[in-house]
């Protein structure tokens, strides 16, 4: 089952729509709750770093039966230091941001840890690839 | 493997008052009704018994069973268990005493405001918030949140904190102190005044508990009008003492915030069910600041916006905050004088299950293309969640169709479709309406409420 989220950029009361769609259709689907747990703090925080840090991108989601692949792709401006992005409490984002209570710099390790499987590619200029995968 | 057990419910649909009118279908928080032949129908597996069909009713078809007074007969004592936010939703003029006397007057012999042994509640609630790794603990003390959480929100159930409920410690307690007067428990009828469905149910079928002390339930309305029916003008008796026991604490515990006080800052509370799904659906998500405790009731104003109660909600409140005033605090009363032989082993509650009761199907492959229908189905229906299907919105109409308790032609747009198209004929258009709405529903009807003008 494939879903598609289109998620705007600066627009913090829209993030929160794809994770919470998604964690209802697993629920329905009976997936183990501490499952369900990991991949929605994953999905809700790759929906946060768009909204915060990239002029939009979209969230494909495929739920089939033994897990969750999710491909989060954004289009720009692109991370310049992919390793130093997934050191727990580094960030670049804005003072704007970090009143909001976002940009602690937990973003990606947060996703890296909720998941399975993550991959990062990212380039200036184009934009950032997520993709992480849970096993239900 | 998880236990089975039989649910019970505190609310009844009457088929014979009930016109079919889909508000209390769309204030369920659960989605847990449909309109089947012209009348509500409340499946049983989603139910919580929150009670908010029975506010949103016009026609009072909702009912919650009692027992009644009579049997206040078969026993030799009589103990009456009941929430302090009974005192208040009466008016100033009739004082607790007044109250206390109109009690002993309707037959009963012992008073207990179930409140009385709080104090070691708080201390057993603060213990268990405190040796737990997971953070907040939640309240276990509204059994419409604890069966929500149960049905909706499975991985947050360990969270909840695992100790009885007032009513049940008050009714143990109350059995002991007559115990050692040396009273047989078969002599003693303890008869709980319920503010709420809820309550109702959990009594009935207590939740992390295998038997619940209290002999019989009687509805907090109900025994208002008895109360209004005895009440004297004048006190004539002093039964201050049988409120010795009673603290500022104990008055406020079930009001908002009355629980989440004694964590202070480390807490937060949170009335009114849609409020709640809201929270903890931000909960799950690991969106809820660390806190060590979370106080979540169903109804507005916490027990004082029981569905059971007479009075106004905020009223009432007013009343027990002044009334809360006269009272010392918990910590103040030594509750081990008060509380005889293990009353304390008899805190805590036996494990709360998940139940999953919003799954598709319990193959997951089968869920999943029941998920996949479910999408396709809705791109048919129209989106306004009219109810005239007979379900709450679209959305739950395209699971029941794949769940086989409905059809394409019980939406009255692709009736219309079909109509157009010709794949129908009106009589059978017309047989799919009565099938959801009954035979008479598409005759006029002055008399029918709603039938009128009543104005805004």
């Amino acid at each position: 089952m494939k879903l598609e989220f289109d998620i705007a950029s600066g627009d913090f009361s829209k993030a929160g729509r794809a994770s919470s769609r998604i964690k209802k259709m697993l629920k329905q689907l009976q997936v183990d709750p501490k499952v369900i747990k990991r991949i929605v703090v994953a999905i809700y925080e790759a929906e946060v770093n768009v909204v915060a840090h990239s002029v939009g991108g979209k969230m494909l989601a495929e739920i089939d039966g033994t897990g969750i692949t999710v491909i989060v792709q954004d289009n720009g401006p692109g991370i310049e230091d992919i390793e130093k992005a997934m050191q727990e409490g580094y960030s670049t984002a804005s003072k704007a941001v970090r009143n909001m209570g976002f940009g602690a710099g937990m973003g990606l390790p947060n996703i890296n840890r909720n998941t399975d499987e993550f991959t990062i590619e990212s380039e200036l200029g184009v934009g950032t690839v997520l993709t992480f995968r849970n096993n239900f | 493997m998880m236990k089975v057990v039989e649910k019970y419910h505190a609310i009844t649909v009457d088929k014979d008052k009930c016109t079919g009118c889909t508000h209390c279908m769309k204030s369920c928080p659960t989605e847990a009704i449909r309109i089947r032949g012209g009348v509500a129908k409340i499946n049983a597996d989603r139910c919580v018994d929150c009670g908010n069909c029975l506010r949103a009713c016009p026609v009072d078809a909702f009912y919650v069973e009692q027992d009644s007074l009579e049997q206040l007969n078969k026993y030799k004592y009589r103990v009456v268990l009941f929430p302090s936010v009974m005192i208040g939703q009466f008016p100033e003029i009739y004082t607790e005493g007044k109250i206390y006397e109109a009690l002993l007057k309707l037959g009963f012999t012992h008073i207990f405001e179930v409140e009385q042994p709080i104090g070691l509640l708080i201390d057993e609630i603060k213990q268990e918030v405190q040796k737990s790794t997971r953070k907040p603990m939640i309240s276990s003390f509204c059994p419409a949140i604890v069966r929500l959480i149960q049905s909706r929100y499975p991985s947050l159930v360990d969270n909840i904190v695992p100790v009885k409920a007032p009513h049940d410690l008050a009714a143990c307690h109350a059995i002991e102190l007559l115990a050692k007067q040396g009273v047989k428990r078969e002599e003693i009828g303890t008869f709980y005044v319920s503010p709420c469905s809820a309550k109702m149910a959990a009594v009935k079928r207590p939740l992390g508990e295998e038997v619940s002390a209290v002999d019989g339930l009687i509805k907090m309305s109900d025994l208002y009008n008895h109360i209004m029916r005895v009440i004297e003008k004048e006190e004539k008796t002093d039964t201050a003492p049988l409120r010795k026991n009673l603290t500022l604490d104990g008055i406020l515990w079930s009001l908002p915030r009355g629980e989440a006080r004694h964590f202070r800052r480390n807490s937060m509370a949170v009335d009114g069910i849609h409020n709640v799904v809201k929270i903890l659906e931000r909960m799950e998500n690991d969106e809820v600041p660390v806190l060590d405790f979370l106080e979540l009731k169903s109804c507005h104003q916490g027990c004082a916006g029981g569905i059971l109660l007479t009075g106004n909600r905020f009223l009432t409140v007013e009343r027990l905050q002044k009334r809360s005033k006269r009272y010392p605090h918990a910590s103040s009363i030594d509750v081990s004088a008060v509380s005889c032989l293990g009353i304390k082993n008899k805190m805590k509650a036996d494990p709360i299950e998940p139940s999953y009761v919003f799954a598709l199907d319990p193959d997951r492959l089968k869920a999943l293309e029941k998920m996949q229908k479910v999408d396709r189905i809705l791109c048919q229906l129209p989106g306004i969640d009219c109810g005239s299907c007979g379900a709450p919105n679209c959305h739950a109409l395209a699971e029941d169709m794949v769940q086989g308790q409905a059809k394409m032609t019980d939406c009255i747009f692709l009736q219309n479709r079909y109509l157009n198209e010709k794949k129908i004929n009106i009589e059978k258009a017309t047989k799919n309406l009565e099938k959801a709405w009954g035979k008479n529903r598409f005759d006029a009807d002055c008399n029918r409420r709603g039938g009128r003008n009543e104005g805004f």
